[in-house]
């Protein structure tokens, strides 16, 4: 009888357990980023054709030349892309090289939007099939990678790039260096 | 004077309020769109392969990729630019020679396994697979006991 009542408890005990777990997971907030698999991987090699005329394109070589870059990937028609630039601005500013990948995107498009937000890029590929969005890992516009002169993929930044974003990115670039 | 030119003479307000509804219902309809690019599809987003084999074997991998961008879709189901993008991988990786196993490697690669619907057996999966089985087992002997109590 004692052994029934102790095994009737320890399903109660279970039960309530349970339930205290499902109770917690569901006040997390939920996590749907993605995260790329590609950190400490090379750049997978690609070519992508320049997008404006003042900017060249852009290639895997031009990543593997020494200095540790901020890759941005961006579009014109999206919009927290758009509240993003003037932290890209600011890394710029502080000496960050920062190359970029238009998603998805015209030529006429990316020159306005780069007329009305900024120009912070030292070169600009399209990339009209998300093909090099695919090859790294990312899943969604805006995202900013940390590429090392070697070429390897460091860091991966998901979403907008916020103010307090610019030192952790500014600190990812730094031990890149290395 | 027509009837709705009196009616606002009468009741301007209620002009300002009907262009007020107008403008409300052109954001609703217009934000989604500038959400979207205004590039066309993939070249094999939506064009079936040629060959009617390697197509039904894009289309079997494609329902086991999960869509990025609206991650309870496959990319066989998603309109997602990007599922439309990704179908394009699959469709000429195949077509390049690769097997469908192979492109879902290559994903698997950049995404994780969270890119794959397939389900697998491996170091963190195996106890999914094994506890039923120990359930059905722990079931068996407690059922060989019983009855074996109550021929007794």
């Amino acid at each position: 009888m004692t052994r029934l009542r102790v095994f009737l408890w320890g399903l109660v005990a279970v039960a309530a357990g349970l339930l205290g777990l499902f109770a917690y997971q569901l006040s997390q907030p939920k996590n749907d980023f993605v995260q790329s698999a590609m950190i400490g991987k090379p750049m997978p090699e690609f070519t992508l054709p320049a997008v404006v005329s003042e900017r060249p394109g852009l290639a895997s070589a031009d990543l593997a030349n020494g200095q540790p870059k901020l890759l941005n990937i961006f579009a014109s028609w999206c919009v927290p892309c758009a509240a993003e630039a003037p932290h890209l601005a600011e890394l710029e500013r502080q000496g960050a090289e920062i190359v970029g990948v238009a998603i998805r995107d015209r030529p006429e498009d990316v020159a306005a939007f780069l007329a009305r937000y900024g120009n912070p890029f030292s070169r600009i590929g399209g990339d009209d099939i998300s093909s090099v969005q695919l090859e790294l890992g990312s899943s969604g516009v805006p995202e900013t990678f940390v590429i090392d002169g070697q070429g390897v993929i460091r860091y991966q930044h998901i979403g907008d790039i916020r103010a307090e974003h610019v030192p952790l990115l500014l600190a990812e670039l730094r031990k890149a260096e290395v | 004077m027509s009837g709705f030119a009196s009616i606002v003479r009468r009741f301007p307000a209620l002009a300002g309020f009907a262009m007020l509804w107008a403008a409300l219902a052109l954001c609703v309809v217009g934000a989604p769109a500038a959400a979207q690019d205004s590039l066309p599809p993939a070249p094999y987003a939506y064009r079936q392969l040629d060959d009617p084999e390697l197509e039904a074997q894009a289309k079997a991998l494609m329902a086991t990729l999960r869509c990025l961008k609206c991650q309870s879709q496959s990319i066989d189901d998603s309109d997602a630019p990007m599922a439309g993008d990704m179908r394009h991988q699959v469709r000429t990786r195949l077509l390049a020679g690769d097997t469908p196993e192979e492109v879902r490697a290559w994903l698997v690669e950049r995404y994780g396994d969270y890119v794959s619907y397939k389900p697998e057996v491996k170091s963190t999966t195996w106890p999914l697979f094994v506890m039923p089985l120990l359930i059905v087992l722990l079931a068996l002997v407690i059922l060989r006991g019983r009855l074996k109590a109550r021929k007794a």
